[in-house]
């Protein structure tokens, strides 16, 4: 996995502040998001489809999730 | 993990909203203050009066909706299995920013939700108010652009998560333990109002149910008010914004329907209409909010998940009412307080201080 945020611990509106950063700065390929609560996971989730990019998987990690985002 | 959280979704959160906005408008109908159905800061100042921590006589009542936002949260939390104890984000920051934020709330006699309760029944001061909490948001935009943050939380032990829903266990039984005696102001350790507003107030059973059913419905769908104004600055997404539109309309239609719309500037209940202080205490309460990240319903909802970061929000609230009130910072219909102007710029400075200097980059 080429680019990682790590936004757990952070609260609202850090996770999806640093995966919108994120996904401006790459513009398209694939960002594994990490967060720690369900608010973060559907907060983010929703941030990336409304730029056009795909949630590829979600998957528990830890206490948390990790997210995969894709864009080709 | 659920497949889906159904009140997460665009309909989820206006359902809720609407939920909210009804609920609000029965339970003025069954005795809660006017344009006061649900009003999370007025309730915190409530806790604090009946509680001895500022002794104006007319706000003393043990806010049973209060406790039941955080349990019904706590409830719905570990049902879903989305409890998850954490803290350690700048503790004493976030107490701070409760105190300013529950005295800005106060000069201008409301705390969002009840912004739009007001704009609900027709007070029309909630729009300067609504105004000012706009404007407070958005500058709290700004400091979020440039990197503000309070640092990451850490995971901890669940007792941690569960200390302020325990202690909204303990008002609960200290309410049922010293009851409200009529025409009495105090009962064992607790004080009552015997008139104002904090003599106001639907059932105890019907208070604490309509807590809990919104503690749930809340909790799941993340409603948030200062979330919803801020999200729509910040990444033009409306998605909480339909919660509290949802609110402001139901309230008003179901306050129609119950004949408590009446339209104006003047003569509103509980409510003064010092247009430049309304909307300067909605900005200070506002930017409090940004910085904190979120209105004070969602940090009960979010402290009732087991963010211990929100319950020290959620203290410095109460504690903030205290002031306000032994200062004579609070306003009331006859207008300020001596010292709300001053606090109201002591906020200001504070927040500023806080937003300026506490940003970092997140790796």
């Amino acid at each position: 996995m080429s680019s990682t945020v790590d936004a757990r611990g952070l609260s609202c509106p850090q996770p999806v502040i640093l995966t919108l950063n994120r996904i401006k700065e790459l513009g398209k390929g694939a960002i594994e998001v990490l967060v720690d609560t369900d608010t973060s996971r559907e907060n983010v989730s929703r941030a990336a489809t409304s730029k056009g990019w795909e949630i590829k998987d979600i998957r528990p990690e830890g206490t948390g999730y990790r997210l995969i985002l894709v864009k080709n | 993990m659920r497949v889906r959280n159904i009140l997460a979704t665009r309909w989820g959160i206006i359902i809720v909203g609407s939920i909210i906005g009804i609920l609000a408008s029965l339970l003025q109908k069954m005795g809660n203050p006017g344009n006061m159905g649900i009003c999370v800061a007025c309730f915190e100042r409530d806790i604090a009066g009946t509680l001895g921590l500022h002794r104006a006589a007319v706000v003393q009542y043990m806010r049973p909706e209060i406790i039941g936002f955080v349990l019904g949260a706590l409830a719905a939390a570990l049902i879903f299995k989305e409890f998850r104890p954490r803290s350690g984000s700048a503790p004493i920051v976030r107490f701070i920013l409760g105190v300013f934020a529950m005295i800005g709330a106060l000069v201008f006699l409301g705390c969002p939700w009840r912004a739009l309760l007001r704009l609900a029944g027709g007070d029309l001061n909630a729009i300067l108010g609504l105004a000012g909490l706009g404007f407070g948001i958005w500058i709290g935009t700004l400091f979020l652009k440039g990197g503000y943050n309070l640092g990451r939380a850490e995971t901890t032990y669940p007792s941690v998560g569960l200390l302020l829903p325990l202690v909204m266990l303990g008002f609960l039984a200290l309410a049922l333990i010293y009851p409200q005696v009529s025409g009495e102001p105090a009962s064992g350790v607790l004080f009552y109002s015997t008139k104002g507003p904090g003599a106001m107030h639907a059932p105890l059973i019907v208070s604490l149910i309509v807590g809990l059913v919104v503690g749930v419905l809340a909790q799941q769908s993340r409603f948030c008010t200062m979330g919803a104004i801020r999200d729509l600055i910040l990444f033009r997404q409306t998605h909480l914004f339909g919660g509290i539109v949802a609110l402001l309309v139901v309230a008003g239609i179901t306050n129609l329907a119950l004949g408590q719309f009446h339209p104006g500037f003047t003569g509103q209940p509980v409510a003064h209409n010092l247009h430049i202080w309304n909307f300067a205490g909605m900005a200070l309460a506002g930017l409090a909010f940004a910085l904190a990240g979120g209105c004070p319903g969602r940090q009960l909802f979010l402290a009732g998940e087991g963010d211990g970061d929100a319950a020290i929000f959620v203290l410095g609230m109460i504690v903030g009412a205290a002031f306000a009130h032994n200062f004579g910072l609070a306003s009331s219909p006859s207008g300020l307080g001596p010292h709300g102007m001053a606090a109201v710029f002591t906020g200001l400075v504070v927040c500023l201080f806080i937003g300026f200097t506490m940003r970092k980059k997140l790796a």
